[in-house]
């Protein structure tokens, strides 16, 4: 066992602990819960209600492997969902459009922030809690009143469901109800697998490792360090964008509190998922995990009757600190057996 | 001749001595506020003397809503200085941790009952609560930081989510409310004093931080780990308990931020009170000209900066900026703050500034 962890990669090593905690988590809701969880569509509620979270967290993982931050995503989905509300509220705009919108705002947030961070060499931290505030600021400076989309190509769009065949059950009626999961977590599948193949086999992907592992040996190596930092987080504004819109789809509405506390879900997800602070270690499959771990154990606390709001915000950084320190300790330990 | 020489070049030995000083950032900032304002309505430097609903004297005005609210703004400024200083990151779970500490003060005021007609425990003994209770989160966050050597920043998001859910959790989510009036001199007016309470206790605490400064090495030993961490262990310091004790020193600022909080409204509500301070916070101290990747600080230029945000948010309010769309407005000021901070624009703006120069003397000798 000693040697085979002594093999083992930083990346898979974490990967595995996730993995092992979300299967743990889930047979635990399972048999504690009752049978609620062993339905597929409860698996499938929980894809659909954090697709945009998915997409958050891909972007947030490439930053962090990069060794950055990003905080401002929660600030973008607002943002987004409250721009597209309008226009297609009062724009009468159509949602192909929307979907530009959505996608221009998140991409402006990245190519500023990257600007500033690989640039001009400022910490990410302030630039993306600037960058937080502003868009917090600009959803209220949009429109203050939260309110309902009412367009009907969009509606449409929203009310669209991918039947999952042979996932369904039968009701209390008797009927056959189908599995179904919404447009949104297609795309959000599409996000992971793609941001999976461009880490593992592109060259952009492995310089990520390399600038998040060591800035100094990457440059040494011929890696434009600025460049990578720069595309990482133009490619999590992107991807904040998308799931922004994402987000937008399932809600249907423009709010500026909406999204609130959705970056600290996105960093704990990715944390959970086995993505290191410190850069340089990560992995995209990690991340889907950590997300639906964090979903489920937010699942098992409102189903135990712990309803009030504030025991999810105590879940969540309880689970974060924990997983915060396990990484602490397990790479510490890692260390000094390597060097035995 | 020679002497009106001397004369000159002091003058501009002065001048140039000035922009380098520190403090120079946050005085500049203030000037300019203090002309945009006097250009734009000169009625905003108005102080009247009133009378408050008790019947006691008390003075009003924009400046002193300055210096009332900016008060409670430079006391967290104080321990974030000292954060920034020795770590290298900010704390940013002020505001929620203000949340927690108010929640304590008003759950030991009131006791069980969330309306009581007389105080259940003297105001004292619940501040010393609040401030044991601030103090335990700063040093979760600075053991977080220290021991397991996590960033600064991401360690507090971890207060910073779960705060508010703490703070309404102590209280089992009700809104309790103390009617004595005393509690509300601290946030308010003591009577007779026609000057804002907050602005004593934060010139306490100054004073007390700067007595700190002078006659302890806490300073030198927070520049010092700061600027160096690897060298100051060798030169026989303990950087991860110096850094573990500015978050505590921050935990005993948030308890003085959050009495005066819940002081105002003698009540508390979790989800707005103190809400985005921790920007401000921040704010202040990079307005000071502090770096904000740690070493060297200059404490009077932070606490300046506190006063000189207020004078800026008080001026957004003035042109009736919403305050949710406030952040957007100082988002802006921190980034171009920040912008102009940093080594590679200052060597842009040096190289400018010389070649403007240079054609200067080209005409001029043309």
């Amino acid at each position: 066992m000693g040697k085979k962890l002594k093999n083992m990669t930083d990346t898979n090593l974490l990967l595995t602990i996730t993995i092992v905690v979300f299967f743990v988590m889930y047979i635990g809701a399972i048999v504690f819960q009752g049978k609620g969880f062993l339905k597929p569509q409860t698996f499938f509620n929980i894809l659909n209600a954090n697709a945009a979270l998915i997409i958050l967290s891909c972007g947030m993982s490439l930053v962090m492997i990069t060794g950055g931050i990003d905080i401002s995503v929660g600030g973008v989905v607002a943002l987004v969902s409250m721009s597209c509300a309008v226009y297609l509220d009062f724009g009468g705009g159509n949602v192909f459009v929307s979907m530009l919108l959505a996608v221009a705002i998140g991409l402006a947030f990245g190519i500023v922030q990257g600007f500033l961070v690989a640039y001009l060499d400022i910490q990410p931290f302030i630039v993306t809690l600037a960058g937080m505030f502003f868009a917090r600021g600009m959803t209220t400076i949009v429109n203050t009143k939260p309110f309902n989309v009412a367009s009907e190509s969009f509606t449409a769009l929203k009310e669209t469901r991918v039947i999952v065949p042979g996932m369904g059950s039968v009701n209390k009626l008797g009927n056959y109800v189908n599995a179904y999961v919404e447009i949104g977590v297609i795309v959000a599948l599409l996000v992971v697998i793609l941001m999976f193949i461009m880490l593992r086999w592109t060259k952009m992907g492995r310089s990520f490792y390399a600038v998040g592992g060591n800035n100094q040996s990457a440059l040494m190596l011929g890696i434009n360090v600025k460049r990578t930092k720069f595309m990482s987080h133009l490619l999590c504004g992107l991807l904040a964008g998308i799931g922004g819109y994402v987000y937008f789809l399932h809600v249907g509405s423009g709010s500026a509190s909406h999204a609130s506390g959705m970056e600290m879900n996105a960093i704990a997800s990715s944390i959970i998922g086995g993505t290191m602070l410190t850069g340089g270690v990560g992995n995209i499959i990690g991340t889907f995990f950590g997300v639906l771990s964090l979903s489920t154990i937010q699942n098992i606390v409102s189903s135990a009757g712990l309803d009030q709001a504030w025991w999810t915000g105590i879940t969540i950084a309880a689970m974060l600190c924990l997983f915060l320190v396990v990484q602490s300790v397990v790479i510490a330990r890692k260390k000094k057996m390597l060097q035995k | 001749m020679s002497n009106e020489k001397k004369v000159e070049k002091g003058n501009k030995n002065f001048l140039s001595g000035l922009f380098r000083q520190q403090i120079f950032i946050p005085i500049a900032a203030l000037i300019i506020l203090a002309i945009f304002n006097l250009i734009a309505d000169p009625s905003f430097f108005k102080i009247t003397l009133g009378y408050n609903s008790a019947g006691d004297p008390v003075l009003s005005g924009y400046l002193m809503t300055i210096l009332d609210y900016g008060s409670e703004l430079a006391i967290l400024a104080i321990g974030m200085t000292l954060v920034t200083a020795a770590s290298g990151g900010q704390d940013i779970s002020v505001g929620a941790a203000i949340a927690i500490a108010g929640s304590v003060i008003l759950r030991v005021l009131c006791g069980t009952n969330s309306r009581p007609d007389t105080l259940q425990a003297p105001i004292i003994v619940a501040f010393l609560v609040a401030c044991v209770v601030a103090m335990l989160f700063g040093a979760f966050n600075g053991a977080l930081v220290a021991y397991f050597k996590i960033q600064p920043m991401v360690a507090t998001l971890i207060l910073y989510t779960a705060g508010r859910s703490i703070a309404a959790w102590i209280n089992n989510n009700e809104l309790p409310i103390v009617s004595d009036p005393t509690f509300s001199y601290f946030g308010g007016f003591i009577p007779g004093i026609p000057i804002p309470t907050p602005f004593f206790i934060a010139a306490v605490c100054v004073l007390v931080i700067f007595l700190v400064l002078k006659f302890s090495t806490l300073g030198l030993y927070t520049q010092s780990v700061g600027i160096n961490e690897n060298s100051s262990k060798l030169n026989g310091l303990n950087p991860t308990f110096i850094k573990f004790l500015t978050f505590v020193i921050l935990g005993l600022c948030v308890a003085v931020a959050a009495l005066i909080k819940v002081s105002r409204l003698s009540s508390i509500n979790y989800s707005v009170i103190a809400k985005d301070i921790e920007m401000d916070a921040i704010l202040a101290v990079a307005l000071g000209g502090n770096s904000l990747s740690g070493g060297k600080f200059n404490m009077a230029a932070s606490i300046l900066g506190a006063y000189v945000i207020q004078f800026l948010t008080t001026t957004l309010y003035k042109f009736d900026v919403q305050s949710d769309a406030l952040p957007a407005y100082k988002a802006v000021v921190v980034i171009l703050l920040v912008v102009l901070s940093t080594p590679k624009v200052r060597e842009w703006l040096s190289a400018f500034g010389k070649k403007l120069k240079q054609g200067k003397a080209v005409k001029e000798v043309g």
